[in-house]
C-alpha cells in the first residue's frame, strides 16, 4: 500500500510533458514543413489553451470598461481585472495589493521607477549602479534620468564565467549611492545572481535596489519580501502570459512617496483646473483604460503555473538544461558563453568560424526557433567581444528529442558553413 | 545579357534545386566564392546597416560609364545574396541600376523564406546598391 502510494506520489512530483504539450496549440504547427521547435523561450514564452481561452472569454462575455460603470459587465471586468492583482500579490509574496501595479511589461515598470522615483530622488553628482549584464531596458531608462540629472551611472562588472564581480559591487558602493538596479536572470546568459546579497549590501548603505524579473519570474520562486527588494518588474509573455502587460511591485511607502507617472483618467481624485488630488495606490499609477483582457489572461497564465508546480517545472528544466549543456558541449568548435554556477534553463553559445545569422536561418529552414544576435544586451557582448551568440532556451513544454534536434540541426549547419 | 535575362537565369537556376537544403547551399558556396574585398572599402562608409550581419560594399564608377560594385560580410549567407546582387547590378550603367526591377529575390521566394528582418537587411543593400547609382549619375550630370 504504501509502497503504491510513494510510486504515485514519486509520479506526481515529475513533470509529464507530454501532458503539459497538449495545452500549448501552437506547438502542433509545421515551420518550412518540419515539426516547430520552439527555443526561444526567453524572448516569449508560447501561451496554454487557458490563457487563450481567457483572452476570448473576456471579449466574448464580459468586455466592458472597469472600475467606473455600475453596471454587470463592467463590474464583472472589475473583479477578474482585480483578481489577477490578488494572484500576482501572492505569486510574488508581496505584502499587500496596493503595491502591485499593472505596466505594460517590464520596460515600462524600469521606467516608471526611473521617471518617478528618480526624478525625484537623483540629485547631482548621486550614483545609480547598474550590472555589466543588463537588457537595453535596464540601461538606457537610467542614462536618460541621469543625464537629466547630472547623476553618475556606475557599472558592476561581470567575470569570465558570466557572473557579477560582487567585490567589485562593493568597491561601487557608496553613501552616494541612490538606487541600485540590476537583473535577477540574465536573458543572455541565463546567469542567476545573487540579489538578496546585493539588496543586503545597497540597503546597508541607503540605497534602493530594483530587480528586473522579466528572466526570473517564470524560473525562480520569487518572494518580494523575503528578498527585501525594493521594487521588481516582470513581464507576463514571459511566463506564458500574454504580451503588452505585465507588473510592477513596489514597496508601499516608497509608492506611496513618489510622484505620479502619467496623468490621466483613473488616476485622479478629483480634477479642479486650479488643483487635482490624486487616487491611492495602486490606481495612481495606472492613468487611462488599462489592458483589461490581458491582464485577465494573465492570471490565467499564473495559475497554470503554480497548478503545474513551480519546483516540478524547474527540476524538469534543469535536466533540459543539464542534458542541453552535456550535449552541445560535445559539438566541435562551440563554446558555451555563460557558465555561471547557478543558472536557469538557457544556453548561449558561438561556433568557431561561423556566423550566428547564418546558423539561425539553417535552423530556421529545419523548423528550430533559437535567437541570434545580442539579446539586447550589445554591451555584454562587447564584454565577450562578440558580435553576439546563438541562444537556445528552453520551457517546460521542450523535450529532450527537441534538443537532439538542435544537436543535428548544428552539426548540419556546421558542415555547411565551414 | 540585360539585367532582367540575368535575373531570369537565377531564378532558373534555382528552380533545380528541391528543396531549401540544396537553395542555401547553393548560395554558401556563392558566399565562400565571392572575390575578396579591396581593403580600401573596408571602412565604415560603406557599412550596410543590416540586422545582425555588418556587409561593406563598394562601388567604383569607371571610365566605361559602368558601375562595379565588390562586397564582403561576415555572415555567409548574407554574402551568398550579395554575390547573387553583383552578378545582377555590376558592370551596369547608373540608369541600369536604378531601373532594375531586382524581381528575382522575391521569385527564388527569398523574401518568404527569410525571416523579416532578414529580408530588410537584402533590401538596405539593394537600396544602397541603387543609392550608389544615382550619386554617380548626379556626379556625372554635373560634371557635364
Ligand atoms: C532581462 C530582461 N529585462 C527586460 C526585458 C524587457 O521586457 P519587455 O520587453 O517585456 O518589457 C527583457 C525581455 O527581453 C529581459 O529579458
Amino acid at each position: 500500500m504504501n509502497v503504491v502510494a510513494d510510486l504515485q506520489k514519486g509520479l506526481d512530483e515529475v513533470l509529464d510533458v507530454y501532458a503539459i504539450r497538449e495545452q500549448f496549440p501552437i506547438l502542433k504547427r509545421e515551420v518550412k514543413g518540419k515539426p516547430l521547435v520552439y527555443l526561444d523561450n526567453a524572448a516569449t514564452s508560447q501561451k496554454p489553451q487557458v490563457v487563450i481561452d481567457a483572452l476570448v472569454n473576456y471579449y466574448t462575455n464580459c468586455n466592458a470598461n472597469i472600475h467606473r460603470g455600475i453596471h454587470t459587465l463592467a463590474e464583472e471586468a472589475t473583479a477578474a481585472f482585480e483578481a489577477t492583482r490578488d494572484t500576482v500579490q501572492k505569486f510574488i509574496g508581496a505584502a499587500s495589493r496596493e503595491e502591485i501595479i499593472f505596466t505594460r511589461g517590464t520596460t515600462e515598470g524600469i521606467n516608471l521607477v526611473a521617471y518617478t522615483w528618480g526624478r525625484q530622488n537623483l540629485h547631482a553628482g548621486d550614483e545609480v549602479i547598474i550590472s555589466g549584464m543588463e537588457h537595453h531596458s535596464n540601461i538606457v531608462p537610467w542614462q536618460i534620468i541621469c543625464e537629466e540629472k547630472n547623476a553618475v551611472l556606475k557599472v558592476i562588472p561581470v567575470d569570465d564565467n558570466g557572473e557579477l564581480i560582487l567585490e567589485e559591487f562593493e568597491k561601487l558602493l557608496t553613501e552616494k549611492t541612490k538606487i541600485v538596479s540590476v537583473v535577477h536572470v540574465s536573458n543572455a546568459l541565463g546567469t542567476v545572481n545573487p540579489v538578496k546579497q546585493i539588496i543586503d549590501a545597497a540597503h546597508a548603505k541607503g540605497a534602493v535596489v530594483l530587480i528586473d524579473g522579466a528572466q526570473s519570474s517564470v524560473h525562480l520562486d520569487i518572494n518580494v519580501q523575503e528578498m527585501d527588494c525594493d521594487f521588481f518588474a516582470f513581464s507576463a509573455h514571459k511566463l506564458y502570459g500574454p504580451t503588452g502587460v505585465g507588473a510592477l511591485y513596489g514597496k508601499k511607502h516608497i509608492l506611496e512617496a513618489m510622484p505620479v507617472f502619467q496623468g490621466g483618467g483613473e488616476m485622479i481624485k478629483d480634477v479642479t483646473f486650479a488643483k487635482t488630488t490624486y487616487n491611492d495606490l495602486p490606481y495612481k499609477y495606472e492613468a487611462g483604460t488599462p489592458n483589461i483582457a490581458d491582464v485577465v489572461a494573465f492570471k490565467a497564465a499564473l495559475d497554470f503555473m503554480t497548478e503545474t508546480g513551480m519546483k516540478k517545472m524547474r527540476d524538469y528544466e534543469h535536466e533540459l538544461l543539464a542534458y542541453a549543456t552535456e550535449q552541445l558541449e560535445q559539438i566541435e568548435g562551440l563554446k558555451i558563453i555563460g557558465k555561471a554556477r547557478e543558472k536557469t534553463s538557457l544556453i548561449s553559445f558561438v561556433i568557431d568560424k561561423v556566423h550566428p545569422q547564418d546558423v539561425g536561418i539553417l535552423l530556421d529552414n529545419r523548423g528550430i526557433a533559437v535567437r541570434t544576435g545580442h539579446h539586447c544586451a550589445q554591451t555584454l557582448m562587447d564584454r565577450f567581444c562578440i558580435p553576439g551568440t546563438i541562444r537556445a532556451s528552453f520551457a517546460i513544454y521542450n523535450t529532450k528529442e527537441e534538443i537532439d534536434a538542435l544537436v543535428e540541426g548544428l552539426k548540419k549547419a556546421i558542415k555547411l558553413l565551414v | 545579357m540585360t539585367i532582367q535575362q540575368v535575373e531570369d537565369e537565377i531564378v532558373e537556376e534555382f528552380s533545380l534545386f528541391d528543396s531549401w537544403d540544396d537553395k542555401y547551399e547553393y548560395i554558401i558556396d556563392l558566399g565562400k566564392r565571392l572575390a575578396p574585398l579591396d581593403d580600401k572599402y573596408r571602412v565604415d562608409e560603406n557599412k550596410v546597416r543590416g540586422c545582425q550581419s555588418t556587409v561593406w560594399l563598394g562601388a567604383e564608377y569607371k571610365e566605361d560609364g559602368k558601375i562595379y560594385f565588390t562586397a564582403d560580410s561576415d555572415a555567409i549567407i548574407v554574402k551568398g545574396l550579395i554575390s547573387m546582387l553583383i552578378r545582377v547590378l555590376s558592370g551596369r550603367t547608373p540608369d541600369e541600376i536604378i531601373n532594375a526591377p531586382l524581381t528575382f529575390i522575391q521569385r527564388i521566394g527569398m523574401t518568404t523564406h527569410l525571416a523579416q528582418t532578414r529580408s530588410n537587411g537584402l533590401l538596405s543593400m539593394v537600396k544602397q546598391m541603387k543609392n550608389y547609382a544615382v550619386a554617380f549619375k548626379i556626379k556625372n550630370s554635373q560634371l557635364q
